[in-house]
């Protein structure tokens, strides 16, 4: 397919290599007070991620999976271990690589959804009118045709986080780690999302990250689930998910391998 | 909705100046310290031509020096948010600058200055720049941590968070300030006329005073006051054009 966007074409696809290495990787927080010791979000680590593969995180609430996952953006350190994104192991590396799209969608109020877009690549030194030329046939691909020039604000909660993945995917990097995209949505909109972002995923092949509490959502958008522990987080259950991508949310629901499947993922969570 | 703000703040005029002329007309109240509505409404008439060609001298004082007071405001806010210890070194000075007595060193400034715009410029810019100054740096500050953080993962230079996100963040706060500065400038140009003035509304206030010519005196308030609104709703439909996502209120 043709793509407007630099995907990551350059290495044959291969199940093998590894795009995102993490090899016990700890992260502590300072104590609020002095007597207290630090506290530990992340432990002993250890993850793959292989190149253009879908890995869901799933943890309970205060696990370490957002910080987790600003460690492999490189907006953290890790105290502890090696994190590496496609060969680049230090912070700075990490962010070139690397695609961030946090929880809340964060767009710029007195910006139009086309100029939000474009934000990512106007931070790379592309001016501003090449930025939204690029971003507008995006649009129309991802389902936001006629609201090129609509304010965050006379957007809905659904489109708004369409934009800001969008403006994720124009950063033009060959990693996307996406923190709780659909967090603030309500369950119609969340479940029209994760069929939307199934398909985009499946447009724009990438390496992604996607954090979530949401098994099911783990379930149709992931090729593996890695399940973390309590705080301090480990990785306590790895499941590889059968059948391709896009996959239906009513697919999901209805087939007893994913059923399973979830049971063994509640498991491992604890639940 | 709109119509009955205009309304109401009519109504409530009107009772203030029902008051104001019943006070007047009380038996034993002195002409010389208290003017009528209608006395003052007179002076206004009949001076109009004196009060506005000193109100024009005035206005532009207090626009110039607002506008000295946004640009050196703004290079204080952002040199102090760009750079940590000198906003540690000088935030308690400026706010001991909001605490120099404008009514003594008026006529040092005069001293210094001459009787000409100058010292008008400078003391409308030292009452003008302290809220300028504060809620820029607060309106610099104000932006989510979560946004810097993503404009870092974007690769956006230090600059680039400051030209795309914080400054227009803080546009609004600056409208705030401003909308402080509109109507203090006007009590700062005041003063740096009585300090020493050829002309302008606070000279001609002042004579008015010595001259004890009182309605004449409230006919230049009453101006003044007006000045202070406008400027007010000025400052608001300047935000309304720079930043319509925000939300300004205008005056009644």
């Amino acid at each position: 397919m043709t793509s407007s966007l630099e995907a990551p074409a350059k290495e044959p696809l291969s199940s093998s290599k590894a795009t995102i290495v993490l090899e016990g990787v700890a992260r502590r927080y300072p104590a609020r007070r002095r007597r207290d010791e630090p506290v530990a979000a992340l432990e002993g680590v250890d993850l793959e991620v292989r190149e253009r593969e879908v890995l869901a995180l799933v943890g309970p609430s205060g696990c370490g999976k957002s910080t987790l996952l600003e460690v492999v953006a490189g907006l953290q350190d890790a105290d502890e271990g090696v994190v590496s994104a496609l060969g680049a192991a230090d912070a700075q590396g990490r962010r070139r690589v690397c695609a961030y799209m946090p929880q809340r969608d964060l767009l710029l109020p007195w910006r139009d959804a086309l100029g939000n877009a474009a934000l990512a690549l106007e931070c790379r030194g592309v001016p501003r009118a090449q930025a939204c030329r690029r971003a507008a046939p995006l649009f129309e691909r991802f389902g936001l045709a006629r609201f090129e020039r609509a304010r965050p604000a006379e957007l809905s909660g659904g489109m708004r986080q369409r934009v800001a993945f969008l403006r994720t995917l124009l950063a033009g990097r060959p990693v996307l780690l996406l923190d709780e995209p659909f967090a603030a949505l309500d369950a119609i909109t969340r479940a029209e999302m994760q069929e939307w972002l199934a398909g985009a995923l499946a447009d724009e092949p990438r390496t992604a990250v996607i954090v979530t509490h949401d098994v099911r959502e783990a379930l149709i958008l992931a090729d593996r689930v890695a399940v973390l522990s309590a705080r301090p987080g480990r990785v306590v259950a790895e499941l590889d998910v059968p059948e391709a991508r896009p996959r239906r949310r009513r697919e999901v629901a209805a087939d007893p391998v994913f059923a399973a499947l979830e049971q063994r993922a509640m498991e491992a969570l604890g639940c | 909705m709109l119509r009955r703000r205009y309304l109401l703040s009519g109504l409530l005029l009107l009772a203030i100046l029902g008051i104001w002329q019943a006070v007047a007309s009380l038996p034993g109240v002195d002409h010389l310290t208290l003017a009528s509505p209608g006395e003052t409404w007179r002076a206004l008439r009949d001076d109009s031509h004196l009060l506005f060609s000193n109100a024009a001298t005035t206005l532009l004082e207090v626009v110039l020096g607002l506008a000295i007071a946004v640009g050196l405001g703004a290079a204080a806010a952002i040199g102090m948010h760009l750079f940590r210890p000198l906003r540690d070194a000088a935030y308690p000075l400026l706010i001991g600058s909001q605490a120099i007595p404008v009514v003594v060193v008026a006529p040092l400034f005069v001293l210094a200055f001459d009787y000409g715009i100058g010292p008008k410029l400078a003391i409308v810019a030292l009452i003008c720049f302290f809220p300028v100054t504060v809620n820029l740096i607060d309106g610099l500050r104000s932006v989510e941590p979560e946004l810097v953080k993503l404009m870092r993962s974007f690769g956006a230079s230090r600059l680039a968070i400051l030209r795309k996100v914080e400054l227009p963040s803080a546009l609004p706060y600056l409208f705030s300030g401003l909308r402080v500065a509109a109507t203090v400038s006007v009590i700062g140009a005041v003063f740096g006329e009585w300090a020493g003035a050829d002309r302008g509304l606070g000279r001609l206030v002042l004579l008015g005073i010595n001259q004890l010519q009182t309605p004449r005196v409230y006919a230049g308030v009453v101006i003044l006051m007006a000045m202070a609104l406008l400027l007010f709703a000025a400052a608001s439909l300047l935000q309304r054009i720079a930043a319509p996502w925000s939300r300004a209120e205008l005056p009644a």
